[in-house]
């Protein structure tokens, strides 16, 4: 895996596509085939898709905090009474149903974490479906997405609990970012600058679930990450660059992440948690021995 | 950590170190028993107690217990799935100490056979877990290669005989703890292997004067 953007920039400049790139160095290290290691990644795709599709609408998680809402969001904008529709409003509902579908135990792929397991998915599958991209194309970029993940573990972390929510559905969107630009047909510059607009926009964001749940606001902050991801990636593809180095991002996210106070990583004490309705719901669950 | 860590793994949600993880530990578990699971007392401590319901920790502890992988769409009804199979269970709190991390537990089992095994163990996060002890007894393994724990009299000479047999078997050790309880009392020993350590290596240690268990963790579910 890369170390830094510096280093995945170089290998771009190879004849070989960069997912292509990442791929290869992957096999010589993990010792798989590259015709293996594609599908399994093919594999993983389809997994998201099935996720997507198999969404019940009617379903509520075990403590009942969340549940349907990709299902209302879905028959709001079909009703034509909408400002953010097209791409984007099927960028919403996707990231709802695959994070909500997750708090209800279904089977999910972490991308890189299950808390923020909407993004990536949101953001390709609407993708390959309005963009006309082909299975092959998606999963050659979910390459891209896992390099970026990469550089982001390597320097940072993909954890809530030491780098607060930053580090999860910002490293997701940061993913989703650079991998939308490559598919779109951008630079490996623009993969780069897309990746760092994505995390600064999400820089200092808090791990703070009620109840300690991967529930309340960790689905709809799926919502932030994907619509994120799309606006840091259009961006780029613009010829807007980040004024701060996409490594020199992730370092700060870092920095933020142990700044943090421990009741703002997945603690459950700070933030949302610890409002007066936080703490009620908390409470309430216990009662019923949640 | 590789592109799949990144992009995966594939799980049922909600929680890679509250949902996988306890399942891992159930799967660990079960492999170390090295047998079908009769009955197992699960006892759940820190945040493992408090958000487990939600999570479906105790779902995912059963689940494992039975086998069932990460990302088996089975485990939300794998309560359903113990009663079929004549698994009993029963879950309460404990409190095991502020040293021990916050996603810890501890299992009784009984095996069908009778043969019985306590573990703590921890979800260290990420799907990632830790066997803290074995029969009571501390211990210090992830379960992701094969390994042997010995249970032995704190006396000399065990260990040569363990490596020995390793060696003769052509196993390769990755790494090797030794703990006891006391001098001369119950030591034991926990050997992570390259290879799978053949049965009859096994059987062999467990005739010998001074070894009182042995346990091993293989890579794959045996039944």
């Amino acid at each position: 895996m890369f170390h830094s953007f510096d280093e995945m920039l170089a290998a771009a400049k190879s004849d070989k596509p960069l997912w292509e790139v990442i791929r290869d160095e992957d096999c010589r290290e993990e010792a798989i085939s590259p015709e293996e290691s594609f599908r399994k990644m093919k594999a993983t795709y389809r997994v998201m898709r099935e996720t997507d599709k198999a969404y019940d609408p009617a379903a509520k998680s075990a403590s009942g905090l969340v549940g349907t809402d990709a299902g209302k969001l879905e028959k709001y904008l079909e009703s034509g009474q909408r400002l953010a529709g097209g791409f984007m409003g099927l960028v919403m509902v996707r990231a709802l149903r695959t994070a909500e579908s997750n708090a209800c135990m279904k089977r999910i792929v972490a991308a890189p974490t299950a808390g923020s397991c909407g993004v990536i998915p949101a953001v390709f599958l609407t993708a390959e479906e309005e963009l006309h991209k082909t299975e092959d194309e998606m999963t050659g970029a979910l390459y891209v997405a896992a390099a970026i993940g990469g550089i982001i573990a390597c320097r940072a972390s993909l954890a809530g609990a030491s780098g607060g929510c930053q580090a999860e559905i910002g490293s997701a969107s940061a993913m989703a970012a650079g991998a939308l630009t490559y598919l779109e047909g951008g630079t490996a510059e623009m993969v780069r600058d897309a990746t760092a607009m994505a995390l600064s926009g999400l820089l200092g964001l808090v791990c703070d679930p009620v109840a300690g749940l991967v529930e309340v606001p960790c689905v709809k902050r799926n919502v932030i990450g994907a619509v994120n991801a799309v606006t840091s990636s259009e961006m780029a593809l613009a010829g807007i660059q980040s004024r701060i180095p996409a490594d020199e991002v992730i370092d700060a996210m870092k920095s933020v992440g142990s700044m943090m106070h421990g009741d703002l990583r997945e603690s459950g004490i700070g933030g949302l948690a610890g409002t007066p309705t936080g703490k009620e719901i908390r409470e309430k669950l216990a009662g019923d021995g949640n | 950590m590789n592109l799949f860590d990144m992009i995966g793994p594939v799980m049922v949600g909600p929680s890679s170190s509250h949902t996988a993880g306890a399942v891992r530990i159930g799967n660990v578990c079960r492999r170390l028993l090295g047998e079908t699971v009769a009955r197992a007392d699960i006892y759940l401590h820190g945040s493992f107690l408090a958000t487990g319901k939600g999570h479906g920790t105790d779902r995912a502890l059963v689940a494992g217990l039975l086998g069932f992988a990460v990302d088996d769409e089975r485990i939300p009804d794998s309560f359903a799935w113990a009663a079929k199979s004549g698994m009993e269970f029963s879950f309460a709190g404990i409190d095991l100490g502020s040293d021990a991390h916050p996603n810890s537990v501890k299992l009784c089992l009984a095996g069908k056979s009778g043969r019985k095994l306590d573990v703590t163990a921890s979800s260290i996060g990420g799907g990632q877990i830790c066997i803290n002890s074995i029969d009571g007894i501390t211990t210090n393994f992830s379960g992701d290669c094969p390994t042997l724990i010995v249970h032995n009299l704190d006396q000399p000479g065990h260990v040569a005989e363990v490596t020995s047999m390793l060696e003769h078997k052509m196993v390769n050790i990755a790494s090797m703890q030794l703990y006891r309880n006391g001098r001369g009392r119950d030591a034991v020993m926990v050997l992570e292997c390259d290879q799978e350590v053949p049965r009859d290596g096994i059987r062999w240690l467990e005739h010998l004067e001074g070894v009182e268990k042995v346990t091993y963790l293989g890579m794959t579910d045996e039944e």
